[in-house]
């Protein structure tokens, strides 16, 4: 069917047959829940229910229960709210722009990363909900007719942008999700009996995987993938607009957009890295995650390290540049100032530290590229806590000026998230197949040189 | 539901199936549908059927996604209740370009989904006809609807079998 130049490895290892590909991703799901997957699940749910006590507090008690001052306005919540949206967008460059790229290597781990997405922006959207102070009064963001008269929310302003980007970019990942999975659904309901095929018959939709179905399925999931790449950009540039429309130093830069889309495909890739790492043990996947997929993910995790290196200095360049002095003072400031650790982090594990992938040995080593995406994903978190908290604390008044310390609220608000994500995509894990079995089938052959199946039969 | 008789080939790769169809068309048989795991390239074609144009229902949800965004800000913020920010035009353009955009991608997404699940007469209480439940594992299956065709059962079994079919089952439907 298709053309693969010898010299590429192969996708899927052991020679692989279709019928082993729909044994190995329904075993996790047919079967009962192994101990591993309890223990962690355990423990995801009391962090989770830890975290979810204290955003009760939060609730109830206000914004106290935060580091936040009079200077410091914006802290922990809009870091984690960047920082996990910027996560979500590898689910989407994995399955929307590799698939527009026709990079067939995406299919092992496309689905995952799509779920990861989805989890990871519903972490985003609790903390713009928290960080409201009184979130009864979150519906005030939408265009609604209200009892106050027809006062209408200011579609000049990118926190209004940010609401309807971020609810569309969700609906509209559950949607290429939900399709991607439905095939997969349909192998789980004919293989099952009683109830389970009840409720995978219902999910599957009633999908029977006829020619004419396949046409248009494949048809719709290019152009869901035509719409959600420029969506997937449009993300996180209107979230650095949140940054960028505004007229503080250091935030008013019109380098934002690329630099975050940047960003976020390097945090969201880390995040990948680290789950298929683990799933992949834990699930006996080796042969569908092959080293190949992880070194091509530590290839694009080191590209686009080094595009945000290239923005720092930018940055910095353009500060120096532009002759403004409260510009120049915020960049000085951010390196040597009080929080100097924090862009000292930054810079060590964004731009230094991935360049260590430049090595072969490096980035085939299964231990060296986990322990790297967690290194990856603290200074990408140092990156968005750099933007916003180094150029609030000092701000035009030296009398205002100030230092942000996290409270227990803050750190505990963060937790919650971090419960809720691997709460989610441990269900994920146990009730959907983690890699799309029908796309892996389709690469089959093109990855090995001849079927093994067929080579069954003539034999 | 109509009793209708069906002849189902079974067979063990895309490969075969691909030019089983042609040979089993070419001999005057009509094929009722083929069912596959997962995507063959070129078996819509070999089948005859026409090009898919999910796209046409893309463009038009997006086109209306477009036009009642630009008519939700332009009626909000420049007719129902301007706001005077700074002696600033009541309704720039660009600031609006986000909204337009936004709403394009998502009623084109949804709305072609939707096309899709009807055109393919999909649902939660769908019950779709299951030739073979091995044609979502690793099974390529072939139906033909006996009532539409001339040829007897025992000649397209003869035809199926020589195109590579491992099976030939008969199923009622």
């Amino acid at each position: 069917m298709h053309v693969v130049s010898p010299i590429r490895e192969t996708l899927v290892l052991s020679g692989k047959t279709y019928h082993d590909v729909t044994e190995d991703i329904c075993k996790q799901v047919e079967g009962k829940p192994t101990k591993e997957w309890k223990i962690v699940f355990g423990i995801s749910v009391l962090v989770l229910l830890y975290g979810t006590a204290w955003v009760c507090w939060t609730w109830w008690e206000g914004l106290g229960v935060w580091g936040l001052n009079k200077t410091v306005g914006w802290a922990w919540d809009i870091t984690n709210f960047v920082w996990w949206v910027g996560i979500g967008h590898a689910g989407t460059l994995i399955s929307a722009v590799l698939l527009l790229f026709r990079q067939k290597w995406r299919t092992s781990i496309n689905r995952a990363a799509e779920a990861m997405t989805i989890f990871a922006v519903i972490c985003a959207a609790s903390f713009i909900v928290m960080h409201m102070g009184r979130p009864w009064l979150a519906y005030f963001a939408l265009p609604l007719p209200n009892t106050f008269g027809s006062l209408w929310v200011n579609f000049n302003s990118p926190l209004v942008w940010d609401v309807f980007a971020i609810s569309t970019y969700f609906s509209v990942s559950c949607l290429f999700w939900y399709i991607g999975l439905i095939p997969d659904l349909a192998t789980i309901r004919d293989r099952a009996t009683g109830i389970r095929k009840k409720v995978y018959g219902a999910l599957a939709l009633g999908w029977t995987g006829g020619a004419r179905g396949w046409a248009r399925y494949e048809d719709v999931s290019l152009i869901l993938a035509g719409l959600s790449t420029p969506l997937v950009l449009s993300v996180h540039t209107i979230v650095s607009f949140d940054f960028a429309t505004s007229v503080i130093p250091g935030w008013h830069t019109t380098i934002f957009p690329p630099y975050f889309v940047a960003g976020a495909i390097f945090s969201g890739f880390a995040m990948v890295q680290n789950l298929m790492l683990i799933t992949r043990v834990v699930y006996k996947l080796e042969d569908y995650v092959t080293l190949e997929h992880i070194s091509l993910m530590n290839k694009i995790i080191t590209l686009t390290g080094s595009v945000v290196g290239i923005a720092y200095i930018t940055e910095f360049f353009i500060a120096a540049y532009s002759g403004v002095e409260y510009e120049k003072y915020a960049f000085i400031n951010r390196a040597t100032g009080p929080l100097w650790w924090s862009y000292a982090a930054m810079m060590f594990c964004n731009v230094v530290s991935p360049q260590l992938f430049w090595f072969e040995k490096i980035r085939r080593n299964i231990v060296v590229s986990f322990f790297m995406a967690v290194v990856v994903n603290i200074g990408m978190w140092f990156e968005r806590f750099v933007i916003i908290v180094t150029s609030l604390h000092r701000d035009y008044l030296p009398s205002s000026w100030t230092y942000f310390t996290p409270r227990l609220g803050d750190i505990s608000d963060y937790i919650f998230s971090f419960g809720f994500f691997f709460t989610a995509f441990l269900l994920f894990a146990k009730f959907l197949p983690v890699i799309n079995m029908a796309e892996v089938k389709s690469v089959l052959k093109s990855s090995s040189e001849k079927y093994p199946g067929k080579e069954k039969k003539t034999a | 539901m109509a009793d209708n008789k069906y002849l189902v080939g079974v067979f063990d790769d895309e490969d075969e199936v691909l030019h089983a169809v042609g040979e089993v068309r070419h001999s005057g048989i009509k094929i009722h549908e083929v069912y596959s795991p997962f995507a063959i390239h070129g078996l819509d074609r070999a089948l005859g059927y026409s090009r898919p144009r999910m796209g046409i229902a893309a463009f038009l949800f997006g086109i209306t996604g477009t036009c009642c965004a630009l008519l939700l800000t332009f009626w909000t913020m420049g007719i129902d209740w301007p706001i005077n920010v700074g002696g600033k035009n009541f309704f720039p353009f660009p600031t609006n370009v986000p909204i337009m955009f936004e709403l394009t991608v998502l009623l084109a997404s949804f709305g072609m989904a939707f096309t899709f699940f009807i055109m393919e007469g999909m649902g939660p209480t769908a019950k779709p006809i299951i030739f073979d439940e091995r044609s979502s594992d690793d099974k390529f299956v072939m139906a033909i609807d006996l009532s539409k065709n001339k040829l007897s059962e025992g000649e397209i079994t003869t035809i199926l079998k020589k195109s590579g079919a491992s099976e030939v089952n008969v199923k009622e439907a």
